[in-house]
C-alpha cells in the first residue's frame, strides 16, 4: 500500500465523524444561530470535497478499505469505498449541502429564530452522518446502525413543531420504520445463524455454501426490510402518508436521500451477497414493475403536489429496482445512474413547492394560478427539473430512462420486455402529472382558479380543532369571528392576498374592501397576520411577497444547474456507473480489497 | 447441538403477540407491540449466536466452551437503539394526547378527499377540483349526504359567478 492510499484511508471515516462532530457542536451553539448556521454549511462543504476525492480515487485505484481501530478484518468494522459507495456518498452530500442552504434561506426568510429551530441543524448534520455510514460500511450491523442513526435524526425532522398534521404523519412513519429495522434485525440474526459473520465481503464467500433454500429465505428477509425502507410497491404505502407534511427542504432531502439508501442497500445486497438467485430477480422484476405503474397513478390521482412528487418519487424507485432486478453490469449500471439522477432531480422538485407554497399560498393545484405571469423563475424554476423527471431528452432523466431501456431489451426475456414496455409507459404518466401542475399551476391565469364551495354547516364541528391547526388551507370560519359553535360565517373579507392566489380578484376586491365570497386566497385571522403554512415549522411566517427569496431560489437555482450538468457529464458519469456495475457484478474487487487488509485468520474464510 | 426449543418458541409466543398488538389503532398498544417485537427479535439473535457457554473471558475457560460474545454486543446495541425510539414514541404519543385527546390513530386529511372525489363520480375537471379546494373546512364527515350534496349541486354555480365578478 502506497502512502497516498493510507492518506485516504484514513480521511474514509470523516464523511461520518465530521457531521456527527458538528452536530454536537452546533448544539452547543445554539444560542448563537449565525454561527451554528456558518459551521453547519462548513462541514457539509469539507464533506462533500472529500466525497469527490474518495470518488476519484476509487475509480481510479479501486475499492479503497480502511479498518476501524485497525482490528483484523472479519472481527473489527470495515468501511469500504467502491465506486458505487463514493458515488452516492458525493451525490447525497452534494444534494444535502444544497438543500442545507436552502433551509438556512428559509429560516432567514421567515425570521423564525425566536422558535425552537436550533435543534434542525444538529439533527440535520445527524441525518447527514447517517447517510454517510450507511453508504461506507462494509458490514451488516454496521449499515443497520447507519440506518438507525438517519432514522432518528428523520424522526425528529418529520415531526418538527409537533402540529397535528406532523405528529399524525411521524407516527406513520416512526411505527413503519422500526418495523422494517425490527425485520432487518431479524435478516441480521439469520446471516449470523447461517454464516457466523457479518462482514459484507465474508458473507458474500460463505453464502455459497448454504443450501440454497436457506439463502433464498434469509435473502427474502433483507429484500422485506430493504424494499419497506426504499419503498418498493407493495411496501411503499407510508411514504405519500408522511412525506408531504413534513418542511420543504426537510422533505427535499429525504425524498433525496432516505429511500435511496434502501436502494443502495438493496444493490449491494443483490449483487455482493446473492449474485444469482433467479427466484429474487423475478420477484424483484414484478415489484420494480407494479411500483412504477402504481406510483404514477397515484401521482395522477393526486392534487397536492407534494403529494404528486411523492408519488412520483415511490414511481420512479421502480426503475432502479428494474435496474437492479436485470442483474447484468448494463442493468446496474442504469441503475446506478438513475439513483444519482433522481436524487438531484426530486430534491430539486421539492425545494421548488417550498417556493410555490411561499409564493402562491398553497400546494394544491386546486388553489394555484397565475403563478407564470407571477414569478417567471419559479416557472423555470419548476419546468426544468419536472421535465427532466419526466425523461425529454435531452436530460439526464432521458440518460438513465434509455439506459435501462436498453439493458431490458439487451436482457431479451419476456418478462424484461414487459418491464420495457412498462417504463416507457410511466415515462409518459410521470410527464402528465408534472405537465398537470404545470398547466394548472403555473400557466392558468389566476381569474379562471376556481372559488372553493362555501363550506356548509358540517363546518362548525371543526371549530374544537383550535389554533394549533395549521393544515395548509384557507382560514377556518372559527378564526373570522363568531363564537364557538355558532353557524360558519359564509363570507370574509379578503386581506393576504398574494401573487398566484386570485391575483386579479384580489386586486379589485381587496382595495375596495368589498366583501368576497369565500375567496381563494387565505382570510386574515383574529390578529391580523396572513398565516402562511407549512413553514419550517409550521409556525406562521411573517412575510408574504411574490418576490422569490434570494437564498432559497438560489440554493434551488444550484440544485437545478446540478441537475443540468448531470446532463452535461452523462458520458463520464456513465462510465463510473459502468465500472461500478462492473465492479459489483464481478465482486471480486470488493471481495479483494478487504481481504487485502489485515486478516485473522482463525476466523477469516 | 440441541436446539434451543423453549427459546425459539418463546420468540414464536412474542412474534404473535407483537404482530397482534401492532395491528391495533390505539397508539399505546402500538408502542407495546413494538416493545414486544423488539425483545422478540433481540432473543432471536442471541439464539443466533449458539449454544450458551462459558463467559468469553480470556484465560477463564478453553476459547471452545465460551459462547459468543458478538451477539451481545448487538443485542445490547439494539436494545439502546429500541429504547430510543420508544422514548421518542411516548412523546408523539403523548403529543397526540395534547392534541386529540384521543390515542388512537387519526384519519388521512388528503385520503379522505381523494375518496370523496371519489365518491362524487365523474364530474368535470374544473368542479372536482374545485370541490377538493377546501377538503379543510367542511370534510368533517365524508359519509354525510349533506357535504355531498352541497359539494356537488351549488359549488359551480358560485365558482362561476365568482369568476364572473372577477373579470367585471
Amino acid at each position: 500500500m502506497n502512502p497516498g492510499s493510507s492518506l485516504l484511508a484514513t480521511i474514509i471515516p470523516l464523511p461520518v465523524l465530521l457531521p456527527l462532530l458538528g452536530a454536537g457542536a452546533t448544539l452547543v451553539l445554539s444560542r448563537r444561530p449565525t454561527l451554528q448556521r456558518a459551521l453547519s454549511v462548513v462541514v457539509l462543504a469539507v464533506v462533500v470535497v472529500i466525497a469527490a476525492l474518495l470518488l476519484v480515487a476509487a475509480v481510479q485505484n479501486g475499492p479503497i478499505v480502511v479498518t476501524v481501530g485497525s482490528w483484523p478484518v472479519p472481527l473489527g468494522i470495515t468501511l469500504v469505498v467502491d465506486p458505487l459507495s463514493a458515488l452516492m456518498l458525493l451525490t447525497s452530500m452534494t444534494v444535502t449541502l444544497a438543500v442545507l442552504v436552502y433551509a438556512i434561506g428559509q429560516g432567514v426568510y421567515d425570521r423564525d429564530e425566536a422558535t425552537p429551530i436550533t435543534i434542525f441543524h444538529p439533527t440535520y448534520l445527524v441525518l447527514a452522518a447517517g447517510v454517510a455510514n450507511a453508504f461506507l460500511s462494509g458490514d451488516l450491523f454496521n449499515l443497520y446502525v447507519g440506518f438507525e442513526v438517519l432514522l432518528m435524526a428523520s424522526y425528529v425532522l418529520l415531526t418538527l413543531g409537533g402540529s397535528r398534521s406532523r405528529v399524525r404523519a411521524g407516527i406513520t412513519y416512526v411505527v413503519v420504520n422500526v418495523v422494517s429495522s425490527l425485520v432487518f434485525l431479524v435478516g441480521i440474526a439469520l446471516v449470523y445463524a447461517a454464516v457466523g459473520t457479518l462482514n459484507l465481503a465474508q458473507i458474500s464467500l460463505r453464502m455459497e455454501q448454504v443450501p440454497p433454500g436457506t439463502a433464498l429465505a434469509i435473502h427474502l428477509v433483507l429484500l422485506t426490510a430493504f424494499g419497506i425502507k426504499a419503498a418498493v410497491f407493495p411496501l411503499s404505502a407510508w411514504l405519500p402518508d408522511s412525506y408531504p407534511t413534513a418542511a420543504a427542504p426537510v422533505t427535499a432531502v429525504f425524498a433525496g436521500l432516505l429511500t435511496k439508501v434502501g436502494v443502495y442497500s438493496i444493490i449491494r445486497t443483490e449483487t455482493l451477497i446473492f449474485p444469482d438467485s433467479e427466484v429474487t430477480q423475478t420477484i424483484l422484476l414484478v415489484a420494480a414493475g407494479l411500483t412504477m405503474v402504481i406510483g404514477a397513478l397515484g401521482a395522477i390521482a393526486q392534487a397536492d403536489i407534494k403529494r404528486i412528487l411523492s408519488f412520483t418519487l415511490v414511481s420512479h424507485i421502480g426503475y432502479m429496482i428494474f435496474g437492479i432486478a436485470l442483474a447484468t453490469p448494463l442493468g446496474v449500471a442504469g441503475a446506478v445512474f438513475y439513483v444519482v439522477h433522481h436524487i438531484t432531480v426530486q430534491a430539486t422538485l421539492f425545494c421548488v413547492v417550498g417556493l410555490i407554497e411561499g409564493v402562491g399560498g398553497s400546494t394544491s393545484v386546486t388553489r394555484l394560478g397565475g403563478l407564470m405571469r407571477a414569478s417567471p423563475v419559479l416557472a423555470v424554476l419548476w419546468f426544468v427539473p419536472a421535465i427532466n423527471l419526466g425523461g425529454i431528452p435531452p436530460l439526464s432523466g432521458f440518460v438513465g430512462k434509455l439506459g435501462l431501456v436498453q439493458a431490458g431489451v439487451v436482457d431479451g426475456s419476456a418478462l424484461a420486455w414487459i418491464l420495457v414496455a412498462v417504463a416507457v409507459l410511466t415515462s409518459l404518466l410521470t410527464l402528465y402529472a408534472v405537465t398537470k401542475v404545470w398547466v394548472l399551476a403555473f400557466w392558468r391565469p389566476a381569474e379562471q382558479i376556481p372559488v372553493p364551495e362555501v363550506p356548509d354547516e358540517t363546518a362548525e364541528s371543526e371549530d374544537e380543532y383550535g389554533d394549533e391547526d395549521e393544515e395548509d388551507g384557507a382560514g377556518r370560519p372559527s378564526r373570522d369571528g363568531g363564537l364557538p359553535g355558532a353557524p360558519a360565517p359564509r363570507t370574509g373579507t379578503l386581506t393576504g392576498v398574494r401573487a398566484g392566489t386570485a391575483r386579479t380578484i384580489a386586486r379589485q376586491e381587496a382595495n375596495t374592501g368589498a366583501e368576497v365570497d369565500w375567496p381563494v386566497a387565505r382570510l386574515a385571522p383574529a390578529d391580523g397576520a396572513p398565516m402562511l403554512s407549512g413553514r419550517l415549522l409550521g409556525a406562521p411566517g411573517e412575510r408574504v411577497s411574490s418576490r422569490l427569496p434570494k437564498v432559497m431560489a438560489g440554493a434551488t437555482g444550484a440544485l437545478v444547474a446540478l441537475g443540468l450538468s448531470l446532463t452535461v457529464v452523462a458520458g463520464p458519469l456513465y462510465a463510473v456507473a459502468d465500472q461500478a456495475a462492473d465492479d459489483l457484478v464481478a465482486r471480486t474487487p470488493y471481495i479483494q480489497a478487504v481481504f487485502a487488509q489485515t486478516v485473522d485468520d482463525r476466523v477469516a474464510r | 447441538m440441541t436446539s434451543p426449543i423453549v427459546l425459539l418458541a418463546l420468540i414464536g409466543v412474542l412474534y404473535a403477540a407483537g404482530v397482534y398488538l401492532i395491528l391495533e389503532r390505539s397508539l399505546t398498544r402500538v408502542l407495546l407491540g413494538i416493545l414486544v417485537l423488539g425483545n422478540a427479535t433481540n432473543v432471536l439473535v442471541i439464539v443466533a449466536g449458539g449454544r450458551a457457554g462459558a463467559p468469553p473471558l480470556v484465560g477463564t475457560a478453553p476459547e471452545a466452551e465460551m459462547s459468543d460474545a458478538l451477539v451481545q454486543a448487538l443485542v445490547l446495541t439494539a436494545i439502546v437503539i429500541t429504547l430510543g425510539v420508544t422514548a421518542f414514541l411516548l412523546a408523539l404519543i403523548h403529543r397526540t394526547w395534547t392534541l386529540e385527546r384521543e390515542d388512537d390513530l387519526t384519519e388521512d386529511v388528503e385520503d379522505r378527499s381523494v375518496r370523496r372525489r371519489l365518491e362524487r363520480g365523474e364530474q368535470e375537471d374544473e368542479e372536482e377540483l374545485d370541490t377538493t379546494g377546501c377538503e379543510n373546512t367542511s370534510d368533517t364527515d365524508p359519509e354525510d349526504p349533506d357535504d355531498q350534496d352541497a359539494g356537488s349541486a351549488p359549488a359551480p354555480a358560485r365558482a362561476t359567478t365568482a369568476a364572473g365578478e372577477a373579470t367585471r
